[in-house]
């Protein structure tokens, strides 16, 4: 390997941040064994709380790369960590989805001798974890609307993203040139690589983030018709099912993962991957192997039925994920909750365009199936109302079905078919 | 952009259809402000009213003759811009000297007020369509809301989810819309405000969808009394109001 961002030297860690990072690790493993949850935040906590520095001398010494975004932060992780582990490097990573400064503590304490880490971030902890990591590489996905009763407003976010990467003059930034407010957000970072990694949701630009006037498109490109800001030059471009290379080479971008949006985040991973000299075949036959993220896209049987797993959590996610489902007559099984990892608001029903779900078996279920109901009956989607997923099986008593859940529905139908997947 | 509004299939226009005005979804539309706008097109459907449906952006002219104007939330930004904008533009003050039915949510409300608070917390002037004044409080109001609705009204009590930082004040032209039961609203113990045929409201995003009654109210100023709605129709709305209240120890 040659790397183009230079290797620090790695000091150890002090005596204190040593019994911090082993306490929480038995913690971890305490957690897991009891059945509370995967152990990755539980350990990062109490380590926290032993040495509030932790995640700093942790990182020290490391090639730390954060990656955030709205949507596709726990895949385009584990597709960069698939890249840099190409060579057999070991890479540190909170696999997932763990994003808060706990999470990132324990990937980092249950991976001591990784030189490098690969990690998800939050999109509001983004400039505390940056300061705190000192990260060479952050990626910038996308930005759209998603839990708006904890989360920040999204102009907002993206104001404090474009000051923290302003300050980070030592960063380089990887991003998303075709969401025009994460492209404002990296417009001052000291270093950028632009991607042309697509936009399919378009309902949070409208308007220009620099002066507020009404954007203007023309195919891909993007301008204001008031100010300056406009789509910046791009280095990577995903061109439907080819990415692009900065020397205008085009490779197929074959992922065992569905999708424009998983396209998309594999050719961000490439990016990512190339800062590190890994080039775009080494880099794609690592990400080809990817083939279910967290329970994202697991297949798995139930009475007979193949089930095909499906996460979205948000208008952006909707969209994406209906554009990947499998053609009619194929049933759609649909699950929300309102928790609090879900947003207790469910008024983003109404955001997305569940028309395309016409003249298809729809099944409903979830804690809010009365407001999903409520939404599809205005849209004129037929549809029934079931307990859950065996329900929703015998029902439809077809030999495949699509599950699409938001984040805790989503981990309840797992936990209904096993931690298995 | 928004050509495509998302409605159940094809709408009829004939002379006499109701004509909905979605103002600005590009700047105030932060979370599902459609729905409002889908509840009046199936409510005015279910008893055979046509609907004719116009989204204007901002950097289109407002239209003076609709019948009903439909404002959503928005950011502090994009509210600021959006103020700026409808008060150049001036259709909607038309409208409502007209006499136009106009129904605004969180930002919106504030929005069609005399003065509400900007990003920096500075006094932004608003459209003066309703005699209210907003300003921030110290903490942001964000859950579930029951009010119960002026009685002189006749709409069942208010349900739905609050999501800002606002605080309002009414002069004398304007009526408190609901006194609140649950939640926090106007700051005051009350919730949104009403006068002639102007109404804002805290309740955020899709406020109609749980509150039908709400929907009827605004369709019924603009073409009289309505029919009633096959109750098959309604079950589902019924029970979702039925659940969000109970989840607030109410009931309907």
């Amino acid at each position: 390997m040659n790397p183009r961002v230079p290797p620090p030297r790695r000091p150890g860690l002090p005596l204190r941040a040593r019994l911090a990072t082993t306490v929480g690790g038995a913690a971890g493993r305490a957690s897991r064994l009891a059945g509370r949850g995967d152990g990755s935040v539980i350990g990062g906590v109490i380590g926290l709380r032993l040495k509030p520095d932790l995640l700093r001398l942790l990182a020290r010494g490391r090639q730390v790369v954060l990656v955030t975004g709205t949507n596709g932060k726990t895949t385009t992780t584990r597709l960069i960590t698939a890249a840099l582990g190409a060579d057999g490097q070991q890479v540190a990573s909170n696999a997932f989805g763990a994003n808060m400064e706990a999470g990132l503590v324990s990937a980092l304490a249950r991976a001591p001798d990784a030189a490098m880490a690969v990690l998800e971030v939050d999109e509001k902890h983004m400039p505390a974890m940056l300061e705190a990591t000192g990260a060479r590489v952050v990626a910038l996905l996308n930005l759209s609307r998603d839990q708006m009763d904890r989360a920040a407003e999204i102009w907002m976010l993206a104001r404090r993203w474009r000051a923290a990467l302003a300050a980070a003059q030592g960063c380089h930034v990887i991003a998303n040139a075709d969401d025009p407010l994460v492209a404002w957000a990296a417009g001052q970072a000291g270093k950028v690589t632009w991607v042309a990694a697509g936009q399919r949701w378009h309902d949070d630009s409208w308007c220009c983030p620099q002066c507020g006037s009404h954007l203007r498109r023309d195919g891909d490109h993007w301008y204001c018709g008031e100010c300056s800001n406009r789509r910046p030059a791009v280095s990577w471009v995903l061109a439907g099912d080819q990415v692009i290379d900065p020397a205008d080479r085009s490779w197929p971008a074959g992922l065992d993962l569905p999708g424009r949006a998983n396209r998309s985040n594999a050719v961000m991973a490439l990016a990512v991957a190339d800062l590190f000299g890994i080039s775009v075949p080494q880099a794609m036959a690592a990400l080809q192997h990817v083939r279910s993220v967290a329970g994202r896209y697991t297949q798995a049987s139930r009475r007979g039925c193949a089930l095909r797993l499906l996460l979205a959590k948000n208008p952006a996610g909707w969209l994406e994920t209906l554009d990947i489902l499998a053609p009619p007559p194929v049933p759609v099984l649909l699950a929300v909750n309102a928790q609090g990892p879900d947003g207790r608001d469910t008024s983003w029903l109404w955001d997305v365009d569940y028309r395309r779900l016409r003249g298809r078996p729809v099944l409903v279920t979830g804690e809010r199936r009365t407001d999903l109901a409520v939404r599809l009956e205005a849209d004129e989607v037929a549809f029934r109302v079931v307990g859950g997923i065996d329900e929703a099986v015998d029902l439809a008593r077809a030999a495949s079905m699509e599950v699409v859940a938001n984040y805790t529905a989503f981990q309840q139908v797992r936990a209904v078919l096993g931690r298995t997947v | 952009m928004h050509d495509n509004l998302g409605l159940p299939g094809p709408v009829p226009g004939p002379a006499a259809a109701i004509r909905l005005v979605w103002v600005y979804p590009d700047l105030l539309s932060t979370y599902g402000d459609r729905g409002n706008l889908l509840v009046l097109v199936r409510r005015a459907g279910l008893r055979g009213m046509a609907v004719e449906v116009a989204g204007v952006n901002s950097d289109q002219q407002v239209p003076g003759d609709g019948d009903i104007y439909l404002l959503g939330g928005g950011e502090d930004l994009p509210q600021v811009l959006a103020a700026r904008r409808l008060r150049a533009d001036g259709g909607l003050a038309a409208a409502a000297s007209r006499g136009a039915v106009i129904f605004a949510v969180c930002a919106g409300y504030q929005i069609i007020g005399a003065e509400f608070a900007g990003a920096e917390g500075e006094a932004v002037p608003g459209l003066g369509l309703l005699d209210i004044r907003s300003s921030r409080g110290e903490q942001r109001a964000v859950g579930e809301i029951t009010a119960e609705v002026d009685p002189g009204l006749g709409v069942p009590r208010l349900t739905g989810f609050e999501n800002h930082q606002g605080v309002t004040w009414r002069g004398p032209a304007a009526r408190p819309l609901a006194a609140v039961l649950d939640g926090v609203g106007n700051g005051d113990g009350t919730e949104g405000a009403y006068g002639g045929r102007v109404i804002g409201t805290y309740l955020h995003g899709p406020a109609l969808v749980r509150n039908p009654g709400l929907a009827d109210l605004l369709l019924g100023w603009v073409a009289g009394p309505l029919p009633p709605v096959d109750p098959r129709q309604e079950e589902l709305v019924r029970q979702l109001r039925t659940e969000r209240l109970a989840s607030r120890g109410a009931t309907a």
